[in-house]
C-alpha cells in the first residue's frame, strides 16, 4: 500500500475512531459510576448485537490506525522502511484488530 | 541542516509530542488491553474476578492515566483533523489549550466517577 493510500487509511480510521472513543469513554465514566461490575457490563452487551457491531468496527478501526502510526514513528525515529517491515506492520493491525474482535464476541456470548 | 530550538516549546510542538507520545502508548498498550480482555471474558464469574484482581491504588492510577492519554490523543486528532480538512490554523493556541483541559476533565470526571 502507497504512503497517500496509508495516510488515507489512517485519517479514515481516526475519523471513525473519533465518534468511537467519544461512545467509549461515555460508555466507561457510566460503567465506573458506583463502582465496575461484571454483571452491569454485561447486561449492556450480552447478546446485543449493535454492541458486538460498534465493538468489533472500533477493535478494526483501532487496530489499523494503531499499527499505520507505529509504522510512521518506527519510520522517523528508527530508520525502520521497508517492505518486511510493512508486512510486520501489517501483521500486528490484523492481530490487534483480531484480539479486539475475540474481546468484543466475548462479550456478546459471555 | 538545523532545526530552530525555540520552535520546540510552541504549543503545536508540545502538542505534536504529546499526539506521538500519546498514540504510542495506546498503540502499544492496545493487544494487551484486548488479550487481557479476551482472556477474562469467558464468563460473568471470570470478568468479575479479572475486575476485582484491578481494584488497587497503582492500577486505578494506571488505568486514570489511560483514560487521560485516550482523551489527549482524541483532542489532539481532532485538533489534527480540522487543521489539515478545515484549515484551522488560526487559532492553534487555543485549540491546543482545549485539548490540554479537555483530557485533564475527562481524566477528573473518571477519578470522580471511580469507585463505590
Amino acid at each position: 500500500m502507497s504512503g497517500p493510500q496509508l495516510w488515507m487509511l489512517q485519517r479514515g480510521s481516526a475519523m471513525l475512531l473519533a465518534l468511537g472513543v467519544v461512545v467509549h469513554l461515555v460508555t466507561i465514566m457510566v460503567a465506573v459510576r458506583g463502582g465496575l461490575s461484571a454483571a452491569e457490563i454485561l447486561a449492556r452487551t450480552r447478546g446485543n448485537a449493535a454492541w458486538l457491531a460498534f465493538y468489533a468496527a472500533f477493535a478494526l478501526a483501532a487496530g489499523l490506525h494503531g499499527a499505520i502510526g507505529l509504522r510512521a514513528i518506527a519510520a522517523e525515529w528508527l530508520g525502520w522502511r521497508g517492505r518486511g517491515f510493512d508486512l510486520a506492520w501489517m501483521a500486528v493491525a490484523v492481530l490487534t484488530a483480531a484480539l479486539g474482535i475475540r474481546a468484543a464476541y466475548g462479550l456478546y456470548s459471555a | 541542516m538545523r532545526l530552530d530550538p525555540r520552535g520546540r516549546s510552541h504549543p503545536a510542538y508540545i502538542a505534536f509530542l504529546v499526539h506521538r507520545l500519546s498514540g504510542l502508548l495506546l498503540a502499544l498498550f492496545l493487544p494487551l488491553h484486548f488479550w487481557a480482555l479476551g482472556q477474562a471474558i469467558t464468563g460473568e464469574a471470570a470478568l468479575e474476578g479479572f475486575i476485582r484482581w484491578t481494584d488497587t491504588a497503582v492500577l486505578k492510577f494506571a488505568e486514570t492515566c489511560l483514560v487521560v492519554l485516550l482523551a489527549a490523543h482524541l483532542a489532539g486528532g481532532l485538533r489534527v483533523l480540522a487543521l489539515e480538512f478545515l484549515g484551522w490554523r488560526s487559532s492553534q493556541k487555543t485549540l491546543v489549550a482545549a485539548s490540554a483541559g479537555f483530557s485533564l476533565a475527562v481524566g477528573a470526571l473518571f477519578l470522580l466517577n471511580s469507585g463505590p
